[in-house]
């Protein structure tokens, strides 16, 4: 393991890639030492410093200034980086482990099994996400976990669709022919030969869509169809600041600080993990699109 | 390759059933009044009647393939239903957002299309060199630049610090005169229109404002793009072909343009089709920062307002506006493929 992580800091983005998730990670975990929730029950909420829809900029009691309705900026961004976090996370597990077992397991049938379901994943391919995940969240409501399930509803048809080629390369290999032929049982072979001789090329995509993820589920909140009002996600930060963007006549930059920290947020974040992911698939040499 | 085409236009029936099914399937997560609205054709005839009279009217206590019939029925003869976040017919609502799309869509496409040929030939050109080097290290950055990250500092900069394009589809002036009578609206795309009514004025206007949003919404395809066009033009380079022809005493630039450039394009098309869906994901942030009137802020404005009737004729519109453009890169694929043309 230690060899590995070498590989992935030798190379300029990987190392770069390494040092943001990581991070991130750490600010993530830290939330409740960096800012201190005003009310523990529900630390997601950002602290407030009144209610005035006016931008304030930085002063002692707020690190970066206040945005749009008194929202501290600096709490926005670390209790965001959670949300930004678990939202991507879950999601990824869960779809990732949903498209190995659909598209692995229809890959190793085949047939008109291994048909049908490529059509399926062809129909989903052809869903724009964005625009599905809004609208499974204005049928389900409002709320982090309705969001989550409307991005695993819509996101693991590309692990399926991934894990079905790297099934059908690695189930002619001598090696599962010779576990068929010793009358190892079927799953056995799925799961004890098959998946773990498939995986990697899951791994980078998981990687990849991590950022993936977090930019839906942040446009989400920015466009004002994801997390209620108030709730610590970079998107809501960002859109929090859309009146302001046009600054005060003669000085247009005014209200910089409301969107430039949200923004640099969002894109290390996301830069963090698409370098990650690239540096995962240059280490493993072979030509993967994702 | 007529066999090809034909058996794709056959499967868009089938496509479209299944999609319609599991649009109306939404409709099963809403509550019964909810689901009363996304029948009812106008704000006018959801007064003075019980709830009861409603349900029976629309027949929502029947099953779900005589209620799926009646809806579909409405569909086909135009019947959408009210928006109430539009305030009007949801079908006058689409008429007018749809060619809005379109219009983005398109522009958005072109840039990522010939953009990408374009700096992806540089780069392949240039392979292991400066302008390589620097061509791959941006696309990197553009694919994790988000939307709306990049069209904010877009609108900052060259809206709210040049004023050099502004947000919205036209100026005041150019909505006066694509409003008149005077001004026929063959399409429905502004920049199309203009230009058969004569009125370069209008055509200037439209494009000013689709400036920003398309570049907004092509950037993260555009970067993809390069990438997919130097590889593949790498590979092709690689190829005996190539030889063969340098052998014929070709010049390395006509190898590269006429030889091998046609070739690179081949997985291009395939890519730009396939990006459809992603850009119009991307409509609804970029439409939503630009105030620009198409289908992705349409959306957007029907989940805030919980406009149940919108949304679900709005997918089904999305849908439509996929299946034929998906058709349409396919037709032009097979046209462009000589195994398939000559096969």
């Amino acid at each position: 393991m230690p060899g590995f992580f070498k590989q992935i800091v030798k190379q300029p983005g990987g190392f770069i890639g390494l040092v943001l998730v990581l991070f991130w990670i750490c600010v993530a975990v830290l939330a409740p030492v960096l800012a201190p929730p005003q009310d523990s029950t529900d630390p997601y909420m950002i602290a407030r410093y009144g209610f005035s829809t006016l931008p304030k900029p930085a002063n002692e009691t707020s690190l970066l200034g206040t945005t749009s309705g008194g929202y501290d900026i600096f709490y926005g961004i670390v209790w965001g980086s959670r949300t930004a976090l678990i939202t991507g996370l879950i999601t990824v597990f869960f779809t990732s482990i949903i498209g190995v077992l659909f598209g692995g397991i229809c890959a190793y049938h085949g047939g008109s099994i291994d048909d049908i379901a490529m059509r399926v994943v062809d129909l989903f391919m052809s869903i724009p996400f964005l625009i599905a995940v809004i609208v499974m969240t204005t049928v389900l409501g409002k709320g982090l976990e309705k969001i989550i399930l409307a991005l695993i509803i819509f996101g693991w048809h590309r692990y399926a669709r991934m894990m079905r080629s790297e099934v059908l390369r690695v189930k002619k290999m001598e090696f599962v022919l010779a576990a068929r032929n010793m009358g190892a049982p079927p799953m056995r072979i799925f799961f004890q030969h098959i998946i773990p001789n498939s995986i990697y090329p899951i791994i980078i995509l998981m990687s990849i869509n991590i950022g993936r993820i977090v930019l839906i589920a942040a446009s989400l909140s920015f466009v004002g169809v994801g997390a209620e009002p108030g709730f610590a996600d970079w998107g809501q930060t960002l859109n929090f600041s859309r009146a302001w963007i046009s600054g005060i006549p003669g000085q247009p930059f005014y209200y910089w600080y409301t969107y430039t920290y949200a923004s640099i947020a969002i894109i290390t974040f996301v830069l963090g993990w698409t370098l990650l992911g690239d540096a995962l698939r240059d280490i493993y040499g072979g030509e993967i699109s994702t | 390759m007529k066999k090809v085409i034909l058996k794709r236009i056959v499967s868009i029936p089938i496509i479209l059933f299944v999609l319609s099914i599991m649009i109306f399937s939404l409709v099963l997560f809403l509550s019964p009044s909810e689901r009363v609205a996304v029948f009812v054709s106008s704000s006018d005839a959801m007064q003075n009647v019980s709830l009861d009279e409603l349900i029976k009217r629309y027949g929502l206590d029947q099953p779900f393939y005589v209620q799926y019939k009646n809806w579909l029925q409405g569909i086909l003869t135009g019947k959408l239903g009210w928006s109430n976040s539009a305030g009007m017919p949801i079908s006058e609502a689409l008429a007018l957002r749809i060619p809005a799309t379109i219009e983005l869509l398109l522009t958005g496409q072109l840039i990522v299309f010939f953009g990408g040929i374009f700096l992806g030939t540089i780069a392949a050109r240039e392979h292991n060199r400066f302008s390589d080097h620097f061509i791959r290290i941006s696309t990197t950055i553009g694919i994790s630049l988000p939307e709306f990250v990049v069209s904010l500092f877009l609108l900052i900069l060259f809206y709210v610090r040049f004023d050099l394009f502004p947000p919205g589809r036209l100026g005041l002036a150019a909505t006066d005169v694509v409003y008149s009578d005077s001004f026929f609206n063959y399409t429905g795309l502004h920049l199309f229109d203009a230009l058969l009514n004569n009125r370069f004025d209008v055509f200037a206007d439209a494009l000013r404002h689709l400036v920003l949003p398309s570049i907004a919404y092509s950037l993260g395809g555009l970067a993809a793009t390069v990438r997919l066009m130097r590889s593949s033009l790498l590979e092709n380079l690689s190829k005996g072909y190539v030889d063969t022809a340098r052998i014929k005493g070709l010049s390395d630039k006509a190898v590269l343009n006429k030889h091998v450039r046609r070739n690179a394009m081949l997985p291009l098309i395939t890519f730009t089709g396939m990006r459809v869906p992603v850009l119009l994901s991307g409509s609804v942030v970029v439409e939503t920062i630009f105030d620009y009137p198409g289908m992705g802020l349409f959306i957007v404005t029907a989940a805030q307002g919980l406009d149940f009737p919108a949304i679900i004729a709005a997918s089904l519109a999305v849908s439509i506006i996929i299946i034929i453009s998906n058709l349409a890169v396919d037709v032009l694929y097979t046209i462009l493929n000589p195994v398939i043309r000559l096969g």
